[in-house]
Order: structure tokens, then sequence, then C-alpha cells
């Protein structure tokens, strides 16, 4: 049994193990602690698994196909999107969750879709590049 | 065919390639573990109490009610860990735990571990500190002008420094134009999106390891032994990937030497992570500096001399802080020929976080105060303010006024890229209303030539054990911080050896399995560490062809390796294959390993205070920023950047201008909104919601060049890339928006309240008028290169 005052940050993190989720405040500023609640983009630092009953949970652990990865986590790999891979979870996490509402987005519909995650190392640019590389392989 | 083979056999295989680095795939999986993803049985957590108040003295700690808490079972405070550190030798001023006095709101004061962070939380609160408050000093004019207690010793004055290279009165005298200006860059912090961590554990053998999210484990092996007081033997660290460093973690923190002493009072593993708040306290980021620049310039806008002075602000503690002072004069000459330069610099103890190197470390406060100063004097001169800058150029093969050695140069060609690719001089004369285009050149080190404790051995080691398949075991004291350290040892042995990246296995930043690197700070991975791995590849290599030549019944200088293979060049279809060849030298002479080292050229000149700015290779680069305005709001936008930098020789790319472009971004965040500033002695907005940092949204288009020079002493050619192109981008800002509206806003972060303000003043400025008074030592008058003299 999970204690009733845990956050799904601390949950998944802390009692299944699953450390691919990141966290940069505890406090819903910086969204590096980003996964999919039921394929949209959700802060588990903010959430409490209490409310989460039933829902589906993604997180980067379930992103690759077994060992296949994603074609994001390809285009992210090959384009060098990730440079210290911490905020990294949480910009494949909330990329998916736009591919699969938009297959193809413009660069402004990535920009606004990523603007809540804080990425220091990249400048985005590459980020970006990335989510359109894996958009076009996808067609 | 066999003619193609034979050419490609003379080109890189792997240098030079946009190659996946050997982490990528770790990181886009999350299976990168981060020292906070670490969890050891039986662990404990450890929190943290700090100082509510900037400068006090501590009357007396009681612990006793926070002992008593079920769930604690450990509550530490100053007289545990009494020997005092620093991350320098001359600054010795640091206490795990402060014992007498805080001197920043943050200062650490006591700690508990307990079995739950929960817990460890609570027991906090039950801990009780008398203080005497003491009157706080938070700003330079404060610090000089003294009056209440000093934060250390008996003046608020750190470190003062003041240097001449020639007659800079006199020269200064003789110039038919001569300007002054005064600016202020306030301070802002690393903000790596990882909390920094650490996981100590001791072991029943007397053995401590600890994790650290650092950029410096080789560092923080000897804090840990000084203030444990342990034979390093018996003390293992060992860096984990940092999720993002910039500097920040390339300090030795309390929170490293409390978990270990923890873990040892316990017996049982103890994790410290930082809250985001407590990672503002820990900042050791780039240091507020109030400066005046005055230079005299002949009618024609060649340099004749200048005089530069500037006034660090550097918090509670020294760090690096006796360097960053230097720094802040050092790289001047590097980037324009200054026939006579004088120089005074001092660094303030406050009562705020201690100050230390964030990216570009020192030199992008300078480089804003004499890039807006150029632009100045241009407009003043008549002379466009590229010309300006290239009538004032290093040369490659020379050296500076203030002995700087300088061997590739490749500014010109920055300079000509982004002047070209933004169309800068013809556009900039006629821009739409509220639009303007601002241009800005710069220089920095790839790795300080000196280490930071006082000794002659190599600053990066690397280790290569190669086994029966073929694989190539690489070991090395470098820490990867997401610049791509990893990538570049790994390419730079595979381009050697003729393998691919994927058949070598790195172990990086263990301290008792890596050989030694200095660690990643001061741009000198790539540089170091890279003519380390390369020394030590070439070695193995040369020992692989020797055995191969015997079998092959050639000479070893008709063999080369490639493919995976050891070819011969007169006869590609002869050969062996690479696993072969290791198999031939083991049974020559047993196991396959090499080493490589590297030890920077001794530099530094002929006075006292030149031991920081010498480097055995300068990166250069230039930037033109496009701005749009908004004079009703005060708002800068940043639609455009170019910028073109001189990398020596790219390893990969890809990877170098990944660095490019993070640099650009975060100087964007310095120029335009990042700012450390605080009211009553606290911070004012030590969360990443309130301190403003440039999202996805502000993400300008970019346009990147680079330049290769191809260094002599580089590996492969290559220099820095992970900090210089930060430099230009700043004073570029600050240029655009006067090209924009007219204003001057000589004050960094340039935020709307001071855009409006300075449309507002009949000057059209907003910045700091004049420096305070100072009594700076006398001059040390250095002799000045033969070179220079009769300039």
């Amino acid at each position: 049994m999970v204690p009733p005052y845990k956050t799904l940050l601390e949950v998944l993190r802390e009692d299944l193990g699953l450390t691919g989720t990141k966290h940069g405040c505890e406090l819903g500023e910086c969204s590096t602690c980003g996964v999919l609640v039921d394929g949209k983009p959700f802060l588990s630092c903010l959430a409490m698994p209490l409310d989460l009953e039933g829902r589906e949970i993604t997180t980067i652990e379930g992103m690759a196909a077994g060992s296949a990865p994603h074609p994001l986590q390809v285009a992210f790999a090959e384009l060098g999107a990730a440079q210290c891979g911490y905020c990294t979870p949480a910009m494949l996490l909330t990329a998916r969750a736009l591919l699969d509402r938009d297959p193809h987005p413009s660069r402004d519909a990535i920009k606004e879709a990523l603007a809540g995650i804080l990425c220091r190392c990249t400048g985005y640019l590459k980020i970006f590049e990335a989510v359109e590389l894996a958009a076009d392989r996808a067609n | 065919m066999a003619s193609d083979l034979t050419e490609r056999l003379d080109e890189f295989s792997v240098v030079g390639k946009p190659l996946i680095k050997p982490d990528a795939f770790a990181k886009v999986s999350g299976q990168t573990k981060f020292a906070d993803d670490l969890a050891l049985p039986r662990m404990l957590f450890g929190r943290i109490l700090r100082s509510p108040h900037p400068h006090a003295r501590i009357l007396h700690v009681d612990i006793d009610r926070a002992r008593a808490l079920p769930g604690v079972l450990a509550v530490l405070t100053g007289d545990d860990l009494p020997v005092k550190f620093g991350i320098l030798p001359v600054s010795q001023d640091e206490e795990a735990l402060a014992r007498e006095k805080v001197r920043y709101v943050g200062d650490p004061i006591a700690a508990v571990a307990a079995t739950d962070e929960w817990i460890a939380d609570e027991a906090l609160d039950l801990i009780e500190v008398q203080y005497k408050v003491l009157p706080h000093v938070m700003s330079i004019d404060q610090a000089i002008a003294g009056g209440g207690e000093s934060i250390h010793g008996s003046s608020n004055v750190h470190k003062a420094v003041a240097l001449e290279f020639g007659d800079t009165d006199e020269a200064m005298r003789a110039a038919e134009h001569v300007r002054e200006d005064v600016v202020f860059f306030e301070g802002n912090t690393h903000l790596p999106m990882e909390q920094h961590a650490a996981v100590a554990q001791y072991a029943a053998d007397g053995k401590l390891t600890l994790w650290t999210s650092s950029q410096t484990p080789h560092y923080v092996h000897r804090a840990l032994g000084k203030v444990l007081e342990l034979p390093m033997s018996r003390i293992r660290v060992i860096a984990t990937p940092n999720g993002g460093g910039f500097g920040g973690k390339s300090d030795i923190f309390s929170h490293e030497l409390v978990a270990a002493k923890l873990a040892i009072v316990t017996g049982r593993p103890v994790k410290i992570t930082l809250t985001r708040e407590e990672v503002f306290y820990a900042h050791r980021g780039r240091h507020p500096v109030l400066m005046k620049v005055r230079t005299g310039f002949t009618k024609a806008g060649r340099i004749r001399a200048m005089q530069f002075q500037s006034f660090l602000d550097g918090g509670g503690y020294g760090s690096y802080g006796v360097a960053s002072t230097y720094y802040t004069g050092a790289l001047q000459a590097t980037t324009y020929a200054i026939p006579r330069y004088r120089f005074e610099g001092v660094r303030l103890f406050t009562n705020k976080p201690p100050c230390g190197p964030k990216r570009g470390h020192g030199t992008p406060q300078p480089r804003f105060a004499l890039e807006t100063h150029f632009d100045k004097v241009a407009d003043e001169l008549g002379i466009d303010p590229v010309e300006l800058r290239l009538r004032n150029l290093p040369s490659p093969d020379s050296r500076t006024v203030n002995w700087l050695r300088i061997t590739s140069c490749g500014l010109v060609d920055c300079i000509h890229k982004v002047v070209e690719g933004s169309r800068f001089l013809e556009r900039r004369t006629s821009m739409p209303p509220g639009r303007g285009l601002g241009f800005a050149v710069s220089s920095y080190l790839s790795g300080a030539g000196t280490a930071i404790y006082w000794n002659d051995m190599p600053h990066s080691e690397v280790q290569l054990k190669l086994d029966r398949n073929g694989g190539v075991a690489l070991l090395c004291g470098a820490i990867d911080i997401g610049q791509g350290s990893d990538h570049i040892l790994a390419a730079i042995v595979a381009e050697v050896l003729g393998v691919a990246l994927d058949d070598i296995q790195l172990t990086t930043a263990d301290t008792d399995l890596t050989p030694i690197d200095l660690g990643s700070y001061s741009s000198r991975v790539t540089f170091m560490a890279g003519n380390a791995a390369k020394a030590a590849a070439e070695k193995v290599r040369d020992r692989l062809l020797t055995a191969a030549a015997r079998a092959l019944r050639c000479d070893p200088d008709d063999l080369v390796a490639r493919d995976r293979r050891i070819y011969r060049r007169t006869r590609p279809e002869d050969g062996l294959s690479f696993a072969q060849a290791v198999q031939l030298a083991e049974t020559d002479g047993g196991v396959v390993t090499s080493t490589g080292s590297y030890t920077p050229p001794k530099l530094a000149g002929p006075y006292k205070g030149s031991g920081v700015g010498p480097s055995p290779a300068y990166s250069y680069s230039a930037a033109v920023v496009e701005v749009d305005c908004d004079q009703k709001t005060g708002e800068v936008r940043v639609p455009e950047v170019w910028i073109a930098h001189d990398i020596g020789r790219a390893i990969n790319p890809m990877l170098v201008i990944g660095q490019v472009e993070g640099s650009v971004y975060m100087a964007l965040g310095e120029a335009l909104m990042e700012e450390q500033t605080f009211r009553l002695g606290l911070h004012k907005f030590p969360s990443l919601l309130e301190y403003k940092s440039p999202t996805a949204l502000e993400a300008p288009v970019m346009h990147t060049y680079l330049v290769e020079t191809i260094d002599r002493e580089g590996p492969f050619g290559a220099k820095e890339a992970g900090q210089g192109p930060l430099l230009p981008v700043i004073p570029a800002v600050a240029n655009a928006v006067y090209n924009a509206l007219g204003i001057r806003i000589d004050e960094v972060p340039i935020t709307p309240d001071k855009v409006l303000k300075a449309l507002s003043e009949k000057t059209k400025r907003v910045g700091p008028k004049s420096v305070p008074t100072f009594q700076f030592p006398p001059l040390i008058k250095a002799d000045v290169p033969e070179e220079w003299k009769g300039k």
C-alpha cells in the first residue's frame, strides 16, 4: 500500500522504482516530472495517486516498444536533442502526446506544446527539430 | 576499389561526423542514473537546517529535541565537522555547517539523518538556534563603506588586484580619442534542471563511497579527505552524470560533506537531495560586477591603451572568487590587440549566497562592458562597429601585452560569417521601427593553464585496455555534464584505433578506477582529456601495428588501423582484423593497455597574478542579434541570432552546434530576464516560477557557423565550445536595443522597466554613473613582452 500523502512523482520514483521520471522543483513550475495520464501531459509532482484510480499512466519507461525505441526517442538521439538528458523524459512524453493529436504540428504548435518544460542545455532548437523529424518519418 | 579504399584511409572515419553520442539512448529512455535516482538498502535521508538571517552570530544550537524524535538517527552541528575547506587553497573559509557565524540566508547550520524525508524535515523544525543578528551588507557600496562587523576578518575586501602592462597613463595622454564608460552586470544563477544530490555509504571495512552530481569529483575527493580527516585512499568519489552543471556543480558543497559524515556516524547509506530553493542558496553563480572601462584610441580607431576596473559582489564566501576577480581582467587582451593595459579588480564579501563560476566564468561581465563601450566609440569616431573591431584584432600565433599566448585565431572569419549572414551593415541603418541589430565579439579559454591547487602533474589522464575480441575499455576521470565529453573521448580513441564508437566502453569519473581529470569546468575537457585520450590511443595503436607488421612481414609504417581492421596501405587486400592484432600484441607482451596524459605547457607570464588567464588555446566567437522592441511595454524580443564560433576543429559538429545554441539561449536569458536580486537580505525569487528564464516560446531562429582553424595543440585541432559562444550575445543584445530605440541600457539584464525608463530619460540611458571610491593596492608593473615594446 502506498501512503496517501505521497505524490504520484514520489510513488513512481520511490515505490515503483521508475526513476526515469525526474523532478526539478516539486512545485509544478518546471514540468520536468511530466508523465502522461490517459495520453495527456500531467505534472506528477502535483498529482495524488488517490485521484488517479483507474487512469492510465505512461512514464518514459513505457515509451519504447519492448527494447525498440519510439521514433521520437530515435530522433532525439540522432539530433542531439538530449544533452544532459534530465528534461528529456518529460519532453519526449509531451511531444508524443502532441503527435498523437496533431501528427503534422507546425513549429509554433511544437513550441506551444513544449513551452511549459524548462530545458537549460539545448536552447530548445534541437528538440523542435527532433519532433519535426519524428513527425516527418511517420508520414 | 583498392584506390578508393586507399583514399578513404587518409580521411577521418569518426572525427568531424555528427554521430550519435554513446550516452544518447540511455538518456532518451530515462535509464541514465542521476544521483537522486540511486537508492541503497537501509538508506537514510538527510536534510540541512539553513540560516534565516543574512548575517548573525550563532549563540547556541540545541539539537536534543530533534535527536529524540523517533526515526532520527543522527543530528550534526558545526562542531562535528570543524575543519574548514574551500575550492581554492587560498580561500579555505567555509565550514560544512557554520560554527560561529552565518553569512547569508541559506548558510547551513545543522543536519539530520532520518528514515524518511518527512521525519527529517520535522526534526529540522525541532532544532533551536539562538542568534545575535548583525547588520547585513548587500551591495558593493555597503561592503566598501564597511561600518558593522566584517563578514570575514577585518574588512569586507576578499581580494584586490592591480596590474599594469606598460605605462597606460602616458599612452592615454597620447591617444587622440578617449572614452570612459561605467556599466553594471547583475548576478544570475546556473539553474541546472537537476538539483544537486549526493549519496554516501560507509562500509564495514571503513571505506567511504560518495556518489554525487559534481563537475569536479577530484576536488570533492580532496575536500572529503581534508574535512573528514580520512586518507584519500579510504574515500571513493563517483560523479554521477550531471543533469546540467554550467559551473554550478564545480565547487565543494556542504551537503556532500554532511552526507558523508552522516553515513559514517550512522553506518547506513545517506542521501541528501537539495530542494530547488536550496539550489538557489548553493549558487556559486555569476558575480554581480560593476565596471569602469577607459580606452584611448587613435583617430583611425586603433587602441592605444585601456584601463579597466571591476568591483565584484562575491557573496558570503570565497569559492572561486580569487580566480573570478582575475578573469574579469584577463581576456580583454586576447580579444583585442591592446598595447598598454591596466587592470584593477576587487572582490567584496556580501551577505548573499557565494558567487563563483558560471559559464564564461568572470568574462561575460567585462565582455558586456567592452563591447557596448566599443559600439559607443565607433559612433563617436564615425567608424562602423565591425570595422572598429577589425582594426584591433589580435593575430594568430602572437602574444598579448599581458603575456597570454595565442595560437589559432579565427575571429576575422567569425566576424565575416555573422556580418554577411545577417547583412548587418546593409540592414542596421534601415531597420523598421522598434527593430535593431547589434554586433559583438569575444574570446575564451580552452582550459585553464594552471590547476586549482599548485602542482606539476598532468591535468588529464586516460587509460585504455583492449580485450581479445577487439573491445576497448576507456577510463578517464572526466564527467559528462551533458556537454558530450563521453562522446569526445570515445570518438578520439575510435578514430585513432580505427574502431567504431560502439566498440568503446567508458568508465568515467570514479576516483577508485579512473585516472585523474581535473573536472568539467574551464572548457578544458575536449582539449585536455581529448589530448590525453589521443596520446593513449596512439601508444596502443603503435603496439598493435608493430605486432601486426611482424605477422604480415611488412613495415609498421605501411599499416593503418581502420574499419576494425589493420590494412596495408600499399596492398589493402592484405591485413588482419583489429581483434587479431590485439591477440598478437597480447601474445607478444601480455595485457594490451596504455595510458596517455596531458599537461598544458607552462604559459604564465613573469608577474604575480599571471596564473589566471593562460590557456593552451583560445576560442573566438562573433554574434549578430536582432531585437524587436515594444516601446509601449518596454519588452525586448529576439527573433533571430547569427553566431559564429572558432572551434579549432569540430570533433562532432552536431554536439558543437548544440553547445553553441545552448550558450546563445543562456546568454539571452542573462541579457533579458535572469537576475538574482535580494530584499531585506532575502533572495527575491528562489523558485523556477519567479526566477525568469527563457522557455521554448522565446527560442529565436539561430544561424550557427563553425569556423575551423585546426589549432596546432588541440586534439585533431579542436578547441572549446561550451562557454565562449555565450560571451558576445549579451552585449550584442544591448547594442541591438540601442540600434532599435536609441537608448543605452548599461545594465544587464535589460528588463522592460529599464527600457521604459531610458525612453523617458533625457540622457536616453539607464545604468550606473560612477564607481565607488576604493583604494586599490599599488600597481604591480609587469614587463611588456618584447613584441609590444615601443608600440
